[in-house]
């Protein structure tokens, strides 16, 4: 994974058949029951589903932190499925850029440094700097994310995710712990960083009103895709509101 | 309600159990050593003790020329005299079989009509001699099982000039001769010098001293003064010859075993005061992060109604049951080396029976130091728990404020990966522990230190001692004074290349209020086999005239060079002679005092007259010398330095060995103890952090590297605090093995330094690898799914 991947042309993702199943002790959670999807580069979709429909899981696998009990996961042309611990890292810090619910910063870097610390490890990154103001956080670069707010701190995840370039861009409920007006920014960033540079950006959310942002929506139900849908009428982030 | 608590506690411990553990070992360290120290010494003093009591061994002793039997009734009156005996003791020297070297023996003799009444005779095995009987002896026991000696077994001795047969017919130990050790010795050396027990008559006969004695014994009422006694037993001995009279405190066994008693009483002050130290910062640091993870608990004790005192309670039971596994642990481990050192010391001195004493009170105080050290360490901790309102408690803790050290611009100019700025960050934010950690982990390091330096210490005084200051292979000691001519006789003797005379003798010296009793050594000016060591530990010339004193000697005496020193002559109608001192002399083997030999005959106003000659010989002849030596009438002891050197070396060497592992199995156990649960509690406040970090891409060797690159700071600053604190202990250790018969130089080189570093270096790699399994089991979509 480490040479230059070809240019983003066609699909970036396809999984085929993809089934995961949770072995508690007794208990066995079948979680994804055969998903097969596709995103092609440049696509934003929102993954929408009731709750334990195994979106989540489903994200996991393709961000490379999860493996699938069976199927078969496509990034570009490479098969994450056949991946060791070691290949996942390098996909993971090459070409994923995250952003989570409960933001994960690092609480003991400021803002600018918790970005560094995923500049420093990337091949072809953005300065610190560049990222965060990207998010409109220029003027609060040096604050401790202890300083900053909710919405704040999940910008700074959002340049952090978006600081190395990455080829994809995958978000699990980043505006859930947020109010209206902040999450409509961290959605703004998101689509403007969607549009610069090209990223496929899935988002997960139970915000039904998010889904307009969105090229396609996918809905899950009960581990598997029960619809896909193309956005006909897109609106910009700033148009809505819940 | 009380019942749920404890079942908590349990729960806690068995879910912390490693961390709990490994405070509990540092405890059991603290524990056992305080036990094993203070225990071995109790019983070794107790046995001697009991050993000298059944044994009646005397408190005050004398040698003298000759005096008639009748002087022993003198004796007896004098005020504060329980018992005397008196007898025959001289030096002579052996002709063994299976023993190719000269060999020597102390022959004593024992009353022929009645009982031992002083230093009893602790038969081994067989039987007394019969009465009159010139043959039959009975020997030492260690100088007959180290030459395989039965009942019935002889060999020959030269008494007198004369060679007789002896007949072993029983063996046996004596309170007088715990340590045996011969003229130019330091260690025992059993094959070659041995106590010889023959009836009174038989040797007097032997050594023309019928009706006479060459040596008493005197032991003292409860009450009597010591200094008064011998006072009157050199006034009555100063017409016979009498060498002056002595305590205990001169008698070569007692001083010995009484230096090797205070070693250990030292060495049981300095350790377990450093563990429970230890374990006190641990028992802190753990159960504050206990604490910090169970606010919520803790306000919702109190709002059901819990007392703040009932809640501290538990979190205290919480490091008192810590304590208690300590105590338990520490107490087996404790009794345990404390029966092996005794039974080793024990071993080495021959002690008939053995006292071990466990007396309960030190297994009280133990017990009680350890329950203190623990409640100290939790104190703080439990404080707060009482004060911390319900309310507050029930509210996440405030997020931990992070502060940067430099400037922004630095950390740009400097480019300082993140990674290490989370490492410095997160030392800085707890700095109480940071710092305790780094002492902690110091104080393993300078156990190390304190006890690895012994080895290159005992080096460098065997160096200095046998390569610098006594360079001759053997010395010949003389029966009595000779004429010169005798040193010349002994440049004849087969394969003897250089030979030096020397002459002893003994003195009283006084100084002010302070007195000691010596002998003085004289020398030629210019001697080169047996040099005197000057500052620096260079050899240097003996002055022409006045006299020169070790340091040691002088440091007793508070003498200095110029001061007036008056010396009383002890075998020559106690003469006094005023001398200045000249000199002082390096070293570290007892006191000694030194005159160039030709002022020293001046002095005692005769000719050319020396003690002995010191020795260079061709090994390869050393055969036919020593079949010579064996059987020369001149001597009544031959020392052979160098090969008694390697004896030597090995003997101290195996007993440090034992010490030294002890004390490196401590150091690691601290060190361990420390990293170990340093890394455990920083893995749980930045786990999630970590987890955080493998979802961006980090590797596991990388994202471990972040914790490990912490251990590794605290481990790397603490290792110069170590070495100094390592440094004092053996300072420390050097006051406490001090005694008149002996110095330890304080030389602590530095590969000492660079061990000791390694050996934590690798308990803390040890601890810091189990706690990286646990980095890379980190459950990385876990920390996704819920808030801190
Ligand atoms: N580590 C796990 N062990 C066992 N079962 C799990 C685990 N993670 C998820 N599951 C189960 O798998 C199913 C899918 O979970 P998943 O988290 O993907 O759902 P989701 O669609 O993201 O739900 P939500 O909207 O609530 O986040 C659920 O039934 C869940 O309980
Ligand atoms: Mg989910």
């Amino acid at each position: 994974m480490s040479q230059a991947m070809p240019a983003p042309t066609g699909q970036v993702f396809r999984t085929k058949d993809l089934t995961k199943v949770y072995v508690t002790g007794d208990i066995q959670v079948q979680a994804l029951r055969g998903v097969n999807f596709e995103a092609a580069a440049g696509e934003f979709v929102v993954l929408l589903g009731p709750s334990g429909s195994g979106k989540s899981t489903f994200l996991n696998i393709i961000g490379g932190l999860d493996r699938a009990t069976s199927g078969e996961v496509w990034f570009t042309d490479h098969e994450l499925s056949s991946f060791d611990d070691r290949a996942l890292t390098l996909y993971r810090r090459d070409h994923v850029g995250f952003v989570f619910q409960f933001y994960n910063l690092v609480p003991s870097l400021t803002a600018r440094e918790n970005v560094a610390l995923v500049t420093e490890i990337a091949q072809n990154p953005m300065r610190p700097e560049e990222a965060l103001a990207i998010v409109g956080l220029q003027e609060r670069m040096d604050h401790f994310p202890a300083q900053l707010s909710g919405g704040e701190q999940q910008r700074v995840a959002i340049a952090r995710a978006i600081a190395k370039r990455p080829q994809v861009l995958l978000c699990d409920e980043p505006t859930g712990a947020l109010d209206s007006k902040t999450g409509v920014l961290v959605l703004e960033a998101l689509t403007q960083v969607n549009e610069q540079f090209g990223a496929t950006t899935l988002i997960i959310t139970h915000n039904v009103a998010i889904q307009d942002i969105a090229h396609r929506v996918v809905h899950f139900g009960d581990g598997r895709i029960v619809s896909s849908n193309i956005i006909a009428d897109r609106k910009p982030a700033s148009a809505i509101s819940w | 309600m009380m019942n749920a608590l404890h079942r908590k506690l349990l729960r806690d411990l068995v879910r912390l159990w490693p961390q709990a553990l490994a405070i509990a070992f540092v405890l059991a360290a603290g524990a056992a050593t305080l036990i094993l120290g203070i225990g071995a010494y109790e019983s070794l003093s107790e046995t001697r003790a009991a050993y000298y009591e059944r044994n009646r061994f005397a408190d005050v002793f004398d040698d003298l020329t000759r005096a008639p039997k009748i002087v022993e009734d003198e004796i007896a009156r004098i005020p504060g005299v329980a018992s005397v005996e008196t007898r025959i003791a001289k030096i002579a020297l052996l002709d063994l079989p299976n023993v190719a070297e000269p060999a020597s023996a102390m022959f004593v003799s024992i009353p022929d009509l009645h009982e031992q009444k002083l230093n009893l005779l602790y038969m081994r095995s067989g039987r007394l001699p019969l009465p009159g009987d010139e043959h039959e002896v009975v020997v030492s026991e260690p100088f007959a099982k180290a030459n395989h000696f039965i009942i019935g077994s002889t060999f020959k001795a030269i008494l007198n000039g004369r060679e007789r047969t002896l007949r072993v017919v029983g063996t046996a130990l004596s309170p007088e001769f715990i340590y045996s050790l011969g003229p130019y010795g330091l260690i025992p050396d059993d094959r070659r010098y041995g106590i010889v027990w023959m009836r009174e008559k038989a040797l007097a006969a032997a050594y023309d001293l019928t009706g006479a004695f060459s040596s008493v014994h005197v032991k003292l009422t409860r009450s009597a003064s010591e200094a008064e006694v011998i006072e009157r037993l050199d006034a009555i001995l100063s017409r016979y010859g009498g060498l002056g009279a002595h305590g205990r405190r001169d008698q070569t066994s007692h001083a010995f075993l009484d230096a090797e008693l205070s070693q250990l009483k030292a060495m049981s002050r300095i350790l377990p005061p450093v563990f429970l130290l230890v374990a006190a910062f641990l028992v802190n640091m753990t159960l504050s992060r206990l604490i910090l993870l169970e606010r919520e608990h803790i306000g919702l004790l109190k709002a059901l109604g819990y007392s703040g005192v009932a809640v501290g309670w538990h979190y205290l039971e919480f490091a008192l049951a810590i304590a208690v596994v300590g105590i338990l642990i520490g107490m087996a481990a404790g009794t345990w080396l404390g029966f092996g050192m005794t039974r080793l010391y024990a071993e080495f001195y021959h002690f008939p029976f053995l006292v071990f004493q466990t007396d309960p009170a030190i297994y009280v105080i133990a017990a009680g130091v350890t329950l203190a050290a623990a409640a100290v360490g939790a104190m703080r901790a439990v404080r707060d728990v009482v004060v911390l309102p319900p309310a507050v408690a029930m509210s996440p803790p405030a997020p931990a404020i992070y502060r940067r050290l430099l400037p922004e611009a630095f950390y740009a100019v400097l480019s300082i990966p993140q990674s290490l700025t989370m490492m410095v960050r997160h030392l800085m934010r707890w700095p109480l522990r940071t710092v305790s950690s780094v002492l902690g982990i110091a104080l393993a390091v300078s156990v190390l230190v304190g006890s690895l330096w012994a080895f290159g210490s005992t080096e460098f005084m065997i160096d200095v001692t046998y390569n610098r200051s006594e360079r001759q292979q053997a010395t010949i000691s003389f029966v009595r004074e000779r004429p010169l001519s005798a040193y010349f006789d002994a440049l004849s003797l087969p394969g003897v290349m250089a030979a030096e005379p020397y002459r002893s003798v003994p003195v009283r010296i006084y100084f002010g209020p302070f007195e000691r009793r010596v002998s003085i050594t004289g020398k030629p000016a210019d001697a080169n086999l047996s040099r005197v060591l000057g500052p620096g530990l260079k050899p240097v010339r003996l002055p022409e005239s006045g006299i020169a004193l070790s340091d040691a000697l002088a440091k007793i005496l508070h003498a200095k060079v110029g001061d007036l020193v008056e010396v009383e002559l002890l075998e020559r109608n106690r003469r006094r002679v005023q001398l200045p001192v000249t000199g002082i002399i390096e070293g570290y083997l007892g006191l000694n005092a030194y005159m160039a030999l030709s002022a020293l005959n001046g002095m005692m106003r005769e000719g050319q007259i020396i003690s002995g000659v010191h020795l260079l010989f061709d090994t390869d002849r050393q055969d036919a010398l020593y079949r010579r030596l064996k059987t020369t009438p001149m001597a009544n002891f031959i020392a052979l330095q160098r090969a008694t050197l390697q004896n030597f070396r090995q003997t101290l060497q195996e007993n440090l060995l034992v010490m030294v592992s002890v004390y490196v199995t401590l150091g690691m156990i601290i060190a361990f103890g420390v990293v170990y649960n340093f890394a455990r509690i920083s893995l749980s406040e930045q786990g999630r952090e970590l987890a955080s970090l493998r979802v961006l891409g980090f590797h596991k060797s990388e994202v471990s590297a972040i914790l490990l690159g912490e251990l590794a700071i605290l481990t790397i600053v603490a290792q110069p605090l170590g070495w100094a604190i390592g440094h004092f202990f053996a300072w420390a250790m050097v006051q406490g093995f001090d005694s008149e018969l002996y110095r330890v130089p304080l030389v602590v080189e530095r590969s000492v330094y660079a061990w000791a570093s390694l050996i934590v270096f690798g308990s803390a790699l040890i601890s810091g690898l189990i706690v990286r399994r646990r980095i890379d089991r980190l459950d990385l979509i876990e920390v996704l799914k819920t808030r801190e």
